[in-house]
């Protein structure tokens, strides 16, 4: 499976600016979040757990089997499993 | 309107205690209440009910009733539900409170003070407790607690109620709660204020007050799917004219522009940010916090899996060595008690119903007390300093393969020495399905009353057996019970508990220094509620197992004529056709029967079968026994295949009326635990006559 760092050769190069989903960022990278594609109830309890739109969110760590991930969200860690990140986009910042 | 007169002259004051979890709501509960406290359950729901009274100088009694710690009142778990109806005035039996205390994270203010908001809108008094100070100066913030009050329009007292610093201002602040702003002071979009007022409306005209209307207005709004509707207290909420009113809303507010699922969370959020940029400020720059450090070892690919594998073969060891002593000790108290008995009483059923009925039945289980509160205790301690949270995320890839979450893991790791504190600790999770899967297959897990089983029946079929093959075969047994519980949730999770898709959503909160005075009063309540409901429960079933293997009596028997001659021996008779495709004569029968109270009934069954003189605490003689058994046409009982066969009928079966008690006051119903049984029982049955059959075709 992914390994924790992102494999440069399996992904475009990321730059600053770029938009791409939580998940697909590596440990320390840092973004505000763009949009949240919201999946019903899970949606609404991310939400409700501070990743809103235009909060800034950076990616900590992922656990030692490569899922979850730890991020960082208005001054608390979060866990999240890859298939919750994919539901919100950030930009890289 | 102020509610402070009618405050003051109340005899009796009822305040709820709401919070995040990890907000250390429970440290200021204890602290509040000292041990006048009681644990029961809502009428109808899996959650836990816990009061306590207020220990203060004062005439009036103040009881204090610990909401679950809830980051949401939105109503999307058992918890929040249950937060939201109590505040309400929904639950039959439970006051409205008089006064809400919300007890805050002060290291974590922006998403703590959500909850808050939203309790806020209720229209209820509110004092917001700061806790955790403490960890707050640690990140080298200062608060401006003055500022914080006026900018959410409430008292604001501070605490680390760790070190019970704030509690006496505390409890000032809710017998003398100070004018409060009752007025909402937070702001959705103008253009949404004026469409909610429609819905609003509708609601009051079903006789919700008006704070109530927009706060339940605003659940539904949002609320994805409108069919769910069926909260049976407030059944016209489904009704088609609000369903048409929150349709026309939605529909104007896409036209300008408003998400409506978002608006009302980032309104609040916004509001929040707004006052605390004021409020908070960072005197030092933590550039990495000691979190942040034992984090990256903790967490490490190489560093955390071995100090976590580390962790759990600890607190093994420990339950498995140092549990011993006391055990043996209680062992003993017990056998003294019975001989006791015996001395005293005149010899006869009575006598015997004391002590080979209640006294070896309530023994067997009081015998794993310390086990159970060693495990308490570790699991407290997980717990409390912040390491479960880290537990779980290492665990979780594994344990969402079985469509479980990582949260499971350390209730399912518990249950290897007794699924009881295994199925207890597993309250900390919060989805309701998930939590039922893993008290369904916690059981699964070979715990430690199965150990003389496999000791006997190793014995048996490897006469001469070296420590390494008898490790061997007790670990597939382990891995046989693992694979199963796994299996299981797989199952479960494709059929009974569909259409759930895994949530994690996991806080890691910071790691603290563990209260052990906490700890040590959470040990003391579940293990005293452990006793208490198995207790009865062992003692009246002891009793009518003891009835069934003694009557009807016939004069002149040896003991294991009698077995033969009781309910019990009959009924193994009956069983026999049934049990013999898995190679189990009537007399494994009894054995069975007996084993349904707890497991390691079994070898004190055999004894009595075969008529063994119990004071011998060696195998030997029962094995010897077991060798020398015969069906009637001659052949040998115990094969080597019978063994395994039975082995496995023991990793599979519920075999443990403690765990059927504690499983049935976890999920507040009968249905679950009679459903384990049978489950169970059944998979024991089919997997056990798999092993008999299928070696028989292999010839063995």
């Amino acid at each position: 499976m992914n390994t924790q760092q992102s494999d440069p050769s399996h992904q475009a190069p990321i730059k600053n600016g770029d938009v791409v989903f939580l998940s697909q960022m590596s440990a320390g990278q840092k973004g505000e979040i763009v949009k949240l594609i919201g999946e019903g109830e899970i949606g609404q309890r991310l939400l409700e757990m501070g990743l809103t739109v235009g909060a800034s969110i950076e990616v900590v760590r992922f656990a030692p089997l490569g899922d979850p991930l730890d991020i960082k969200i208005r001054g608390y860690h979060l866990s999240l499993r890859r298939h919750e990140a994919e539901a919100i986009r950030v930009r890289l910042c | 309107m102020t509610n402070n007169t009618i405050f003051q002259e109340k005899k009796t004051l009822w305040v709820a205690l709401a919070g995040n979890p990890n907000s250390g709501k429970t440290t200021v509960f204890n602290a509040l209440t000292k041990l006048r406290q009681k644990v029961g359950n809502y009428p109808g729901v899996t959650v836990e009910k816990k009061v306590g009274r207020m220990v203060f100088a004062g005439e009036r009694i103040v009881n204090i009733l610990d909401l679950p710690g809830t980051y949401s009142l939105a109503v999307r778990s058992p918890d929040e539900e249950v937060a939201r109806d109590v505040l309400l005035g929904n639950i039959p039996g439970t006051p409205v409170p008089d006064l809400v205390v919300c007890v805050v994270d002060a290291s974590n203010l922006e998403r703590n003070l959500y909850l808050v908001s939203q309790i806020q809108d209720l229209g209820l008094p509110i004092v917001v407790v700061l806790n955790m100070m403490d960890t707050a100066g640690k990140q080298g913030k200062e608060i401006d607690v003055e500022r914080l009050a006026r900018g959410l329009g409430v008292a604001v007292v501070t605490t680390v109620a760790s070190r019970e610093q704030g509690i006496d201002q505390l409890k000032q602040a809710i017998v003398h709660p100070m004018e409060i702003q009752l007025q909402r002071q937070w702001r959705l979009p103008e253009q949404m204020e004026k469409e909610m007022e429609q819905l609003i409306r509708i609601l009051m005209e079903e006789g919700l007050n008006q704070r109530v209307a927009f706060s339940e207005a605003l659940i539904l709004i949002a609320k994805e799917d409108l069919s769910l509707m069926n909260s049976t207290k407030l059944s016209f909420l489904g009704t088609q004219k609000v369903q048409e009113c929150i349709g026309e809303i939605r529909k104007n507010l896409n036209a300008a522009g408003i998400n409506w699922r978002s608006a009302a969370i980032e309104a609040r959020y916004s509001w929040i940010q707004n006052i605390l940029k004021d409020v908070v400020y960072q005197i030092h720059e933590i550039k990495v916090s000691l979190t942040d450090r034992l984090d990256s070892i903790l967490t490490h690919r190489i560093w955390g899996w071995m100090i976590f594998v580390g962790l759990m073969s600890l607190m093994f060891f420990t339950i498995f060595s140092v549990a011993t002593y006391p055990m043996n000790w209680i062992d003993n108290l017990f056998t003294q008690l019975a001989n006791g008995i015996k001395a005293v009483m005149p010899a006869g059923d009575l006598r015997d119903l004391m002590t080979d009925g209640v006294i070896a039945g309530v023994g067997g289980i009081v015998v794993f007390l310390p086990q159970i509160l060693i495990l308490f205790f570790f699991i407290g301690l997980l717990q409390d300093t912040g390491y479960m949270a880290r537990a779980a995320f290492i665990m979780d890839r594994v344990m969402s393969q079985a469509g479980l979450h990582g949260k499971s893991f350390i209730p399912l790791l518990s249950s290897f020495a007794c699924a009881i504190p295994g199925i207890m600790a597993s309250r900390s999770i919060e989805s309701n399905k998930d939590r039922l899967v893993t008290i369904l297959i916690a059981p699964l897990m070979s715990c430690s009353a199965r150990l003389p089983v496999y000791s006997l029946l190793i014995a048996t079929f490897i006469p001469v057996a070296s420590p390494f093959q008898k490790a061997g075969i007790m670990l597939c047994m382990y891995f046989l019970g693992i694979v199963g519980a796994f299996g299981v949730a797989l199952i479960l999770k494709k059929t009974l508990f569909k259409r759930q898709t895994p949530v994690l959503i996991m806080e890691m909160p910071p790691y603290r220094w563990p209260s052990l005075k906490s700890i040590v009063l959470h040990m003391w309540e579940r293990s005293y509620l452990f006793l208490k409901k198995a207790g009865t429960i062992i003692f009246g079933l002891s009793i009518v197992l003891w009835a069934l293997m003694t009557y009807p009596k016939h004069d002149g028997l040896s003991p294991e004529e009698s077995l033969q001659k009781s309910f019990a021996g009959m009924a193994g008779r009956t069983l026999e056709p049934v049990i013999k495709p898995l190679g189990y004569d009537w007399r494994i029968g009894i054995g069975l029967i007996g084993s349904f109270a707890a497991r390691e009934v079994f070898v004190s069954t055999m004894n009595i079968v075969f008529n063994i003189d119990a004071s011998q605490e060696q195998v030997q003689p029962l094995r010897d026994a077991f060798l020398k058994a015969r069906w009637p046409d001659g052949q040998r009982l115990f094969t080597p295949l019978v063994c395994i066969s039975l082995m496995v009928f023991y990793v599979f079966a519920m075999q443990c009326l403690s765990t059927v008690a504690i499983v049935s006051r976890e999920t507040n119903s009968w249905r679950w635990p009679v459903f384990q049984i049978f489950y169970m029982t059944g998979l024991a049955y089919v997997m056990a006559f798999i092993v008999f059959q299928g070696g028989r075709l292999l010839g063995w």
